[in-house]
């Protein structure tokens, strides 16, 4: 077997329980060089805590996880770190850095992890924030931006160290059509283009279908269908029929019951007059 | 740095002056019926360096540094801050707390040096402007009370402080959760838990040298 055969991300059996609730219920996958894998699934179905996994921020109660052939699972924090430098993350919110200019948040994983000059590092800056359409962004502050742009900038710092591997929560949720279109645009030209392996987590069935080799679908802590965009396409199974058409009505039920619900409700809900008087105990 | 150290300096100016005018008076009211009013500097002295100083600069840097540390870092935490860094293979711990744990350690003994100044310079206000004293004298009486042992024991102290208020702050915002109430409540606790810790530290500290000195 040579080393382009071999996955770059294997996921085996993965399970994960918040206390006795499995959020994610025996997911195996596998991703291989140069695929653009989209995890679909409706809100809460867990797939921001598969993608958690995959990047090693989250440890499985059991199941392992392999990236670039080595296992996630019992790494620890330090070990973790040159795998890291081979992948970019893109957060559903951007997460920049508040106290750093835009051009500084792109800046930090090469002056972080490089010896490039200033000078150098300021060109890449430049010409990766060109490629998500921010140029002249740089000296802006997250707070000055709207959220969209906070997401491209979030996706040119992924991008900055030219990772082989790039994660993205919701590349597309919150951009117009016309930006959902050069952000597609450009994983494109990345992944088949450059060789650039990618694994999106969406909801967006228009970029879905654009961008994906293979698709995924989550439901019920596990896997619904995979296959390629056709096969999902033509997939019989009525609930990824639902989803990829948006209907309404449909085999996928509108409200998840408390159990079934995603483990950052895990809070206790309060009932109604409580969260009243807590209310009025606030605004005074 | 220049957060938990210059811009507090204001604040920190104004506190001690009010307290070495207050402890001025306090003792030439208490000191008057002993006939012992020339000793007012001695206490004035004494109390803030040992006691007054490094405690009541603490009280303001946790009630102005240590709750922002803790409001900052809470919020990077919510979101998704502190998780983008470590993705990107940064220590949070290195990139954030570090540098703000050193400005803490540098600053509040700073600040507590700069405001036992401003306290003494206070008790001089009271003793030269309401008492019979001259500056020379207050000046010959305060310095003749103090030994150099009574401004360490103050800086052991602010050191200790420093530490206990950062650590507590860092701690009380990396491990919020719950979006901006958590953030509000890891604030209000970082403050009392930082509040307490740093009287009760006091008291032993306070012990510790009263019985070795």
């Amino acid at each position: 077997m040579n080393a382009s055969d071999k996955p770059m991300l294997e996921v085996n059996g993965l399970v994960r329980k918040f206390g006795d609730r499995a959020v994610l219920n025996d997911i195996s996958f596998n991703v291989h060089r140069g695929d653009t894998l989209v995890i679909m699934g409706g809100s809460g179905c867990g797939k921001s805590t598969l993608l958690r996994h995959l990047i090693g921020s989250m440890k499985p109660t059991s199941g392992t996880v392999k990236l670039f052939g080595e296992e996630l699972t019992a790494m620890r924090e330090r070990e973790l770190i040159p795998i890291r430098l081979r992948f970019g993350m893109l957060f559903q919110s951007g997460a920049l850095l508040a106290s750093l200019t835009v051009g500084e948040n792109v800046a930090l994983p090469l002056l972080q992890h490089t010896d490039k000059s200033d000078d150098e590092i300021e060109e890449i800056v430049e010409q990766k924030l060109q490629m998500v359409g921010l140029t002249g962004f740089e000296d802006l502050r997250p707070d000055e931006i709207s959220g969209g742009m906070k997401k491209r900038v979030g996706l040119a710092r992924a991008l900055a160290l030219d990772p082989e591997l790039l994660f993205s929560d919701e590349p597309t949720s919150g951009l117009d059509p016309i930006m959902t279109a050069v952000i597609d645009e450009l994983t494109l030209k990345l992944t088949r283009g450059k060789g650039m392996t990618a694994v999106v987590v969406s909801h967006d069935m228009t970029s879905a279908f654009r961008i994906a080799t293979r698709m995924i679908m989550l439901g019920h802590g596990g896997i619904v269908a995979q296959g390629t965009p056709d096969e999902i396409r033509a997939s019989s199974n009525p609930e990824v029929q639902q989803f990829i058409k948006g209907e309404p009505d449909g085999p996928i039920p509108l409200n998840l019951s408390q159990d079934e619900h995603e483990h950052h409700q895990h809070v206790k809900p309060r009932p109604l007059h409580r969260a009243r008087h807590r209310f009025h105990r606030k605004t005074g | 740095m220049v957060f938990i150290g210059v811009r507090a300096a204001p604040m920190v100016a104004l506190t001690a002056f009010s307290v070495g005018v207050t402890l001025a008076m306090q003792a030439a009211h208490s000191l008057e019926s002993l006939g012992a009013q020339m000793y007012i500097p001695d206490l004035v002295m004494l109390t803030l360096l040992r006691e007054m100083g490094p405690v009541l600069i603490a009280v303001i840097v946790i009630g102005r540094s240590g709750s922002a540390v803790a409001a900052e870092l809470g919020t990077m935490k919510v979101s998704e801050e502190i998780e983008a860094l470590e993705v990107m293979a940064i220590d949070p711990v290195q990139f954030l707390v570090v540098p703000r744990f050193l400005a803490m350690m540098i600053m509040l003994p700073a600040l507590t040096i700069f405001g036992n100044y401003i306290g003494i310079l206070g008790g001089w206000a009271v003793c030269v402007f309401a008492l019979d004293f001259n500056t020379a004298g207050y000046v010959l009486e305060a310095l003749q009370s103090a030994e150099p042992w009574d401004l360490y024991s103050g800086m052991i102290k602010s050191v200790v402080f420093a530490w206990i208020v950062i650590t507590i702050a860092c701690n009380a915002g990396l491990t919020v959760e719950g979006g901006a109430e958590g953030v509000g409540q890891a604030t209000t606790t970082s403050v009392v838990q930082a509040l307490l810790a740093m009287l009760v530290t006091n008291a032993v500290l306070t012990g510790i040298f009263f019985f070795a000195g």
